[in-house]
């Protein structure tokens, strides 16, 4: 028990606690130094950075999507505009499990089975982390009603009101304006992510393509305060977006119905432009489909019965329906052939109801040849020529003027090239030519395909725009005018080379083939073979001058590779009828083109149904008032 | 020592001078006082912006320290001989409640940290360990020859290691490495030799590869986050990265109370409890996270005089141990937010938002308070 019976030192035990305090005292010291420097450190050496982190956390730029410019007729009436929609949206991270999600969101929502798969197919494609994609749209009053009652069961969704594309003349002019789709993860690559940062749809066809980029608008942004669950405190500043410009169309919401209503449910096409300006008026193509269905994205199954349609409705004919023009060609022989005067107005010929190639046997018939050879027109000039739609006349002219100067001079139409200013998906049509013969087929021009050009057949191809446009210009007797979709002063700079040779043709051309072309029309009351073509049809009780030339297309194939009932061939094999007009002749106003697939004979189909929008044009729609709408976009 | 307290001076009532003709009231020590009321009053600005300027916070905090004052004076008013007797006592005492964690505990968070006295109060045993076992060292040593030699030294450990150990198995590892720090402190400052400090050294230094693989996965986390935070900047990284952007961008002065967009938009967590200090550095810069250091540097230099000044073994340990484990606090605290140190839940000592810790902070000042004020004469 040494150590109990030691004294204790207490002078030396507070000195070696004086001593311990004291290092201790150093110690803190050097500890609280390094906190000093550590936190001075921080403050200076990493300021800036920290700053900017901080302003990063604090900061988050949202984009403010810009309205889309609304698509006007040239009275004002909408033709695309926005309605409000209210979406379901999904930040998949924020959802534990979709499945369950999904299910309880098919309850409470009572979700279609198409939804659902949608829900699936959309929710499963996340691009980027952490934010919302659509996965329902359209929500009614009652299904919000619903999800908002039952929110807290569904974090990580919300719903969201957007302004979505929406087209009030639907079917009518879908081929006309064209739509927007969604934009999708293969848009997505190649757009511009800023101007898009909130914008989910994109023109896909028509105008609404062409003119994207001034109907899109700028984007703009608000720079808001967030917190740390990425909620909203308040905006700090931004940009407002720059909304889109509207945009006039020359279309004519009145005369586009008024061919539909001519159409009558016939496929087929119609395109009217104003000679004057090149404004398409009316541009139908039946039948269509309902754009509204393509904006919010369409169903497999709808799309599926849109694609695989025989009657092809989401095929625009007016602009990619590639036709022979048949007789409506003639007039435009008979201009280069009176313009290069291989011809003149007394010249004439004798029609057997054939035609024969020096040196061959084959017959090129009339379209009046009998077996007994007593058909054919007789004696036949031009103007003759063309308002009996004379075959061997031409034909005889064609190999007069030759396969060389057919395929240049025809070019001063616009054939055989795509002439329109914004309608980027119109087709150029086919102008053969030697060198294109014997480039695409390897083949040699025969004289044979030269008798078939007189008459519009072979291998021409025109669609009903160019067969419009080139109407337009011989309405104007020769003056071009490139036919255009919008009232844009931007497009005089876009204007295109005039087709080479236009305004070649000298002034005494236009007489007399325009006079055929009235002859057309208005003859009539004459003995057998000699009124024209239309007027048993149309001549008899028209109020105004028209000049107009029927044709008829032979039919080359049945496109579709699928088998269909015997019957429906037939019928798919019967020509196509055409029509080509322009009125009054003093003064048009109107030039236009109608086409119907397997309509039968031009004159017989055709010519009513031209007929019937001209009348509307210049009879009914002359005293009518524009109708009043509401021009106002929302903004 | 029996006869100490024939000795002892009377020392309690509302005398404004001692018998050494310095002030006191209520065996209060002025300067302590006027620290510690400086400190709190800075802490209370702090909170009241790091709680979104909620004043609920704030009178939840000051009842808080009001009750803590009120144990602070009562304590203070215990004479340091009963405290010495007691000792071995609380010790004890406080083992048995550890033990009681066991059967009785709740498991909160897959921890056993609390014990319910059922409809009175709910507490974690050890809070009261944390002055318990420097209590019991104190003890220890008061009696013994020093510097200690192998015998005591063995004993003392395991005095120490006991109570550690059943913490850190709860597990709570920051609170038992905070109670082994305290007891570690007492035995420093009895003169354990620094020869055996080294020895301790190099095994610790030997058995931390083993002890990497004791610790659970969540501390492995907290230790390798510490070193790299952006390991994992959305999970345990976060705190960290979201504290150092807070203090850095506070620069010299700071954004301005109730400015800091790091606590005020949430991106700061635990804002009002373990990481005030980076709302303080955020809002005041770093003049207020000097401030605060000097007010904490004066506090614990009147301890220490004050543990110099006492009069036996006994209250020199337990008034310098309770001082330096309040600069371990502050160091760990301030080091963990900043960076430097593993986050451990450690709040900062009379500034952040909380109860329990902020009692028994009270409870130890009232200890050095009564060993202060209760003294003899001193002869020198």
């Amino acid at each position: 028990m040494r150590e109990a019976l030691a004294l204790k030192d207490h002078r030396s035990e507070s000195q070696v606690y004086v001593e311990r305090a004291a290092t201790g005292a150093g110690v803190v010291l050097v500890l609280f130094s390094l906190l000093i420097l550590r936190v001075g450190y921080l403050q200076t050496v990493q300021y800036s950075d920290s700053v900017a982190r901080s302003e990063k956390n604090r900061v988050q730029v949202v984009a403010r999507p810009p309205v889309r410019g609304l698509i006007l007729d040239r009275q004002g009436v909408l033709l695309a505009e926005n309605r409000p929609s209210r979406n379901l949206e999904v930040i998949p991270e924020q959802i534990v499990n979709m499945e369950d999600t999904l299910s309880d969101l098919v309850s409470v929502l009572e979700m279609s089975e198409e939804e659902t798969a949608r829900f699936r197919r959309l929710s499963g494609r996340t691009t980027r982390r952490f934010e919302s994609a659509p996965v329902l749209f359209d929500l009614s009053d009652e299904q919000v009603a619903r999800f908002e009652a039952n929110r807290f069961r569904f974090p990580g969704l919300s719903v969201q009101a957007k302004l979505v594309r929406s087209y009030p003349q639907g079917a009518l002019m879908a081929h006309a304006v064209g739509s927007v789709r969604r934009i999708n993860d293969r848009d997505a690559i190649s757009l511009n992510a800023t101007a898009y940062a909130s914008t989910d749809h994109i023109g896909k066809l028509g105008v609404e393509r062409f003119y994207e980029t001034e109907l899109l608008g700028q984007v703009g942004y608000d720079r808001v305060e967030v917190n740390a669950r990425g909620r909203m405190m308040r905006v700090l500043d931004g940009v407002k977006p720059t909304n889109g410009q509207n945009l006039s169309l020359y279309l004519d919401a009145g005369l586009q119905a008024a061919a539909d209503r001519a159409l009558d449910g016939r496929r087929g096409a119609v395109v009217a432009i104003d000679p004057k300006t090149g404004g398409i008026m009316a541009l139908l193509s039946r039948p269509a489909y309902d754009p509204n269905l393509f904006v919010q994205g369409i169903s497999h199954r709808n799309y599926n019965a849109l694609r695989t349609s025989i009657d092809a409705p989401l095929f625009n004919r007016a602009i990619q329906g590639q036709y022979q023009p048949g007789s409506t060609l003639k007039p435009f022989i008979g201009l280069i052939a009176l313009g290069s005067s291989t011809i003149t107005v007394s010249d004439s010929i004798e029609d057997p109801g054939w035609y024969k190639l020096p040196g061959n046997e084959r017959l090129y018939r009339d379209w009046n040849w009998t077996k007994t050879n007593d058909g054919g027109h007789g004696h036949v000039n031009i103007e003759k020529a063309l308002y009996r739609s004379c075959n061997v006349y031409f034909y005889d002219l064609a190999v007069r003027l030759g396969i060389d100067r057919l395929s240049q001079d025809l070019k001063q139409f616009g054939f055989g090239q795509a002439s329109v200013l914004d309608l980027p998906d119109a087709d150029a049509g086919l102008l053969p030519s030697r060198a294109w013969k014997q480039a695409s087929r390897k083949l040699p021009w025969y004289p044979g395909d030269t008798v078939n050009l007189g008459i519009g057949h072979g291998d021409i191809l025109v669609t009903p725009l160019q067969m419009a446009a080139a109407v337009a210009a011989l309405a104007n007797r020769g003056r071009w005018v490139a036919p255009r979709m919008a009232k844009n002063q931007s497009l005089d700079a876009l204007e295109r080379a005039r087709p080479s040779g236009s305004g070649q043709l000298p002034e005494h051309v236009w007489a007399p083939i325009i006079g055929g072309m009235e002859k057309v029309v208005h003859r009539g009351n004459q003995i057998y073979g000699e009124n024209g073509t239309a007027w048993a049809y149309i001549g008899r009780d028209i109020k105004y001058r028209m000049a107009g030339k029927s044709g008829t297309a032979q039919v080359v194939a049945i496109e579709q590779g699928e088998v269909y009932e015997a019957s429906m061939i037939e019928e798919r094999q019967r020509k196509h009828a055409w029509f080509i007009a322009f009125a009054p002749i003093e003064d048009p106003k109107i030039a236009l083109a109608v086409l119907l697939e397997n309509g039968g004979g031009g004159s017989e189909y055709a010519a009513p149904v031209a007929r019937e929008i001209i009348d509307y044009y210049l009879l009914e729609g002359a005293g009518r008032q524009v109708p009043s709408v509401a021009m106002v976009s929302r903004q | 020592m029996s006869g100490d307290f024939v000795r002892r001076l009377p020392g309690g009532g509302p005398s404004f001078r001692n018998q050494r003709g310095e002030f006191t009231w209520f065996n209060l020590d002025p300067w302590l006082m006027l620290i510690l009321l400086s400190i709190v009053g800075f802490g209370l600005v702090v909170l009241h912006s790091a709680s979104d300027g909620n004043w609920m916070v704030v009178e939840a905090q000051l009842v808080r320290l009001g009750l803590g004052f009120g144990l602070m004076v009562s304590i203070a008013q215990i004479p340091p001989y009963f405290l010495l007797r007691m000792a071995p006592l609380l010790y004890g005492l406080g083992l048995i409640l550890l033990l009681l964690i066991y059967p009785f505990g709740i498991e909160v968070n897959g921890s056993r940290r609390w014990l319910r006295v059922p409809g009175v109060l709910n507490f974690q045993p050890s809070e009261l360990m944390k002055l318990f076992l420097p209590m019991v060292l104190a003890w220890y040593f008061n009696e013994r020859h020093l510097p200690p030699e192998v015998k005591p030294v063995m004993v003392s450990c395991l005095l120490l290691l006991l109570p550690a150990g059943l913490i850190i198995v709860q597990p709570d590892l920051g609170t038992g490495l905070m109670i082994a720090t305290s007891g570690f402190l007492v035995l420093i400052l009895a003169g354990l030799p620094w020869r055996y400090m080294l020895r301790g050294s190099v095994l610790v230094l030997v058995l931390a590869p083993a002890l990497w693989f004791a610790i659970k996965d969540y501390q492995r986390g907290r230790i390798l986050t510490m070193f790299d935070p952006e390991r994992d900047p959305l999970g345990a990284g976060w705190n960290i990265i979201q504290s150092k952007i807070a203090i850095g961008s506070g620069g010299f002065s700071g954004k301005g109370l109730l400015n800091g967009t790091q606590s005020h938009l949430d991106f700061l967590p635990e804002s009002s409890t373990d990481f005030i200090i980076a709302v303080l550095a955020e809002e005041l810069g770093f003049l207020g996270v000097l401030s605060l250091l000097v007010l904490y540097g004066l506090f614990i230099l009147r301890g220490l005089m004050m543990s110099l000044n006492a009069q036996d073994t006994f209250g020199r340990l337990l008034c310098g141990s309770i001082t330096f484990t309040f600069s371990v606090y502050v160091f760990v605290n301030i080091g963990m937010v900043s960076g430097i140190l593993p986050v451990v839940g450690v709040p900062l000592p009379l500034v952040s938002y909380g109860g329990t810790a902020l009692l028994t902070l009270f409870a130890g000042f009232g200890l050095m308070m009564s060993i202060h004020s209760h003294r003899r004469i001193t002869l020198l």
